[in-house]
């Protein structure tokens, strides 16, 4: 409260406003500009090219850096590693966050938005991959949406309710994992229609697995990566319990997200073999792709595994940096670099400004609203009524 | 000659196949779909094709699509390759300096009507519906606007209202489904003065292009373009040169683009049906480790505190035997207030 | 009677519909067992 106070005598024009402001509202004139001369207007999407940016950050990237609420509850509720409970309610705002901002990215991206509803309730496209998608997701943010809920309700003190969803958070965590897990893999099994359009390198049919367990350590390393900006930014909201479990996060963390990515870079290395693409790495694509696999997969794995050793947190956490980048590039890789790859440059795509435009303002719509609850709600505290009852 | 019992096995695993083959609906492992009996197709030979572009009008007056920005009779158009977009269902590219031909050689582009259609597996509202007449139609009013028809499209064929800001449609080519509901040819079939496209029956179709390829082997490439690619497709093609040379892909394959995604869609029935299996499972045992440790704990407990009080007895009989009857009062309390007071050390550091 | 598939994508879209429906029943009732299974085990679920 007394932050709410100083920040009042503050001038409102303080830098972080300002910045947010500017880009809000460039986020809505552009906003105009979608939803009044439609895609053509402010994206660089063509008939060769029908997605961009919006699919490839917002959906792919979004969806897998939201993978730490899943990954987080089932470590703490599931897996009975209670240390990581004070992780579990940043993780979850997290994710809850991330995905009710990939539903509203869809909404630009799509042609008719209000019509987002209709594969689930109008007509069921169930051999579709995307309907599979769209069904989990649909799913998934409502699970996300409860589990969230008893930060609010504590926050708006009802207690009953809360009471109510407390009591179901086994049942959500269990059925959060198996959500995840099905859309998480079906993302990278969307590309599995197209093996003509998308580079051998990068189509596999294990795509759905690979975005599965990337989507794992993904997670994990947005905790800790997130977790060290909060510490930056929203220090004063943490109590004893989660600074004191801070640590062993970020090395629990580490150590498993080095573990799984071990499994990851092996598997990669078994696909090359069993789709014979050797002969491929001499190419440009092959040292992209080997830039790929070295450098944002194994470096980091290993770099990983130095930090644990040597207690390292300042390493973890600029490999976790690391390690979120190298989800974006993999992402990129296959919806955007490998997508089209036989077709000649001049029909590549690449985005307009408009498009990351959108992108950035609703990034920005995410820091404030992340940023308007954390002050008020109990996420990096535990509520003083509430100690130990979860 | 004996017959061995395994080729007689084999023969009887045979006529099980062929039977369940016999009815689709029936059959149970191995499915097996050949499409509509009677669906119609059209064949498309190129050897015949000049470029008038007829049929990029025709289709354009058929389907009331918008005027084009240079007229039909403009040929200069075909300088560029082209795609079908919104406002065109179907192009003709020419194809120059190909290897062995003297002059053009042109290919009309337009939707191949898949017999296994990878827009309508894709396509997550079931907007694309392959017809009993051949036609894969399209329907805007479930339509989202999502594009995944475009990305699982091998030949790139729907194109996308890119300028409508609130009711974009996906366009293609519906082989004129209201016409040939009406009796009709399709536009482009009824116009063409070379009759480059032959509309019928698509085994019909394949008969007459085996029989073209047949009778003028030196004309024809030995290869009907969709008889295969990609499951199969309703439009055929025969052409004097390789098809790539004409900008059509010969490395699809033949697998329908529904069994590149059906792997991955049938593993997710297992997640549904073993997940809570496993990860209950998971939650149990770590959930009984913590209540043995819990046992143990307490044990632990109890016995330093039964340890404990034992400790304290044994003091206090050392204590009485020393001393004298005037002080046993005295000491049996002291006594009791050092048990106590191990009792709460003890519990202290048991917790 | 049973339907008639003329196209794998028709027999699909049937399978599958009838799968995912399925699903849904099968995992409400996993959660309903699992419940009846564990019901006389000391205090235990949910949480």
């Amino acid at each position: 409260m007394s932050e709410e106070a100083t920040a009042a005598n503050q001038s409102v024009f303080n830098p972080f406003n300002i910045v947010a402001g500017v880009i809000v509202l460039i986020g809505i004139v552009l906003t105009v500009l979608r939803f009044t001369g439609g895609l053509g207007a402010i994206t660089n999407l063509s008939n060769n090219n029908p997605w961009g940016i919006w699919i490839s950050f917002d959906l792919l990237c979004g969806v897998a850096l939201a993978a730490g609420g899943y990954t987080t509850s089932a470590a703490c509720y599931l897996f009975g590693m209670k240390k990581y409970h004070s992780a579990v309610r940043p993780a979850i705002l997290t994710a809850f966050l991330g995905y009710a901002l990939v539903v509203l990215a869809l909404h630009y991206d799509v042609g008719r938005p209000w019509r987002l509803p209709y594969p689930i309730l109008y007509q069921q496209g169930t051999t579709s991959v995307l309907f599979e998608v769209g069904l989990c997701v649909f799913l998934y943010l409502n699970v996300l949406l409860i589990e969230y809920s008893p930060a609010a309700l504590e926050w708006l003190g009802l207690n009953t309710v809360r009471k109510i969803v407390v009591k179901l958070t086994l049942v959500l965590t269990i059925f959060g994992v198996i959500l995840s897990t099905m859309h998480q893999s079906s993302l990278g099994a969307l590309f599995l229609i197209a093996p003509s359009k998308v580079h051998p390198l990068w189509y596999s049919t294990y795509l759905p697995v690979f975005f599965f367990i990337s989507s794992i350590f993904a997670g994990l390393s947005m905790v800790i990566f997130e977790s060290t900006l909060s510490h930056h930014y929203f220090h004063d909201k943490m109590d004893k319990t989660h600074l004191a479990e801070s640590s062993h996060v970020t090395f629990g963390f580490a150590k498993a997200a080095c573990w799984i990515m071990a499994g990851y870079f092996t598997m990669k290395v078994f696909d090359l073999s069993m789709d014979n693409d050797w002969h491929y790495l001499g190419t440009s694509y092959g040292i992209w792709y080997l830039a790929e696999l070295l450098g944002f997969v194994a470096l980091p794995c290993f770099l990983y595994a130095v930090g644990v050793r040597d207690k390292n947190i300042k390493l973890i956490k600029w490999t976790a940096f690391w390690t979120v980048l190298g989800i974006i590039v993999n992402r990129f890789n296959v919806s955007l670099v490998a997508f089209n790859w036989q077709l000649p440059s001049s029909e590549r795509y690449f985005p307009h400004w408009m498009e990351i435009g959108i992108t950035v303002f609703l990034i920005t719509v995410f820091v404030i609203v992340f940023r308007f609850i954390v002050r008020r709600m109990p996420i990096f505290y535990e509520h003083p009524d509430y100690k130990g009852s979860h | 000659m004996s017959i061995s019992r395994r080729k007689f096995l084999g023969w009887m695993g045979a006529a099980g196949v062929s039977l369940t083959v016999g009815q689709p609906a029936l059959a149970a492992g191995n499915k097996h779909f050949t499409g509509y009996p009677e669906s119609f197709g059209v064949l498309h030979d190129t050897t015949r094709c000049i470029g008038c572009r007829k049929c990029e009008e025709a289709c354009n007056k058929v389907n009331e699509l918008p005027a084009p920005e240079r007229p039909f009779d403009d040929l200069t158009v075909l300088d560029n390759k082209r795609r079908t977009d919104a406002g065109s269902y179907t192009v003709v590219n020419r194809y120059d300096d190909i290897e062995g031909v003297d002059g053009p050689v042109y290919r009309k582009i337009q939707c191949n009507h898949c017999l296994e259609p990878a827009c309508a597996s894709a396509c997550f509202v079931r907007a694309f519906k392959k017809t009993e007449v051949g036609a894969v139609t399209y329907d805007a009013s479930v339509c989202v606007g999502c594009r995944y028809c475009m990305i699982a499209c091998p030949f790139n064929i729907p194109a996308y209202e890119y300028n409508e800001a609130l009711t974009p449609r996906i366009m293609k080519c519906t082989m004129c489904y209201p016409r040939l509901m009406e009796g009709k040819l399709p536009g482009c079939v009824e116009i063409c003065p070379k009759e480059a496209l032959t509309f019928g029956k698509r085994y019909d179709l394949i008969t007459i292009a085996r029989e073209r390829i047949r009778k003028f082997p030196d004309q024809y490439v030995d290869h009907i373009y969709g008889e295969h690619e990609m499951g199969g497709a309703s439009w055929l093609y025969v052409s004097g040169v390789p098809f790539n040379a004409l900008g059509m892909r010969e490395d699809l394959g033949v697998i329908a683009a529904s069994q590149f995604t059906s792997g991955a869609l049938a593993s997710v029935p297992v997640i549904a049906g073993l997940w809570p299996v496993l990860l209950t499972g998971i939650y149990a045992v770590s959930k009984r480790k913590d209540k043995i440790a819990e046992q143990e704990k307490r044990q632990a407990i109890k016995a330093t505190l039964a340890k404990a009080s034992a400790d304290a007895e044994a003091k206090v009989a050392k204590a009485l035997e020393q001393a004298d009857l005037k002080n046993k009062r005295l000491i049996e309390v002291e006594v009791k207030k050092a048990v106590e007071q191990a009792k709460a050390n003890n519990a202290e550091e048991g917790s | 009677m049973e339907p008639v598939f003329f196209t794998l994508q028709d027999f699909f879209t049937f399978s599958k519909g009838i799968t995912y429906v399925l699903m849904g029943i099968a995992l409400v009732a996993m959660v309903a067992m699992w419940n009846f299974l564990v019901g006389r085990d000391e205090k235990h679920w949910p949480e």
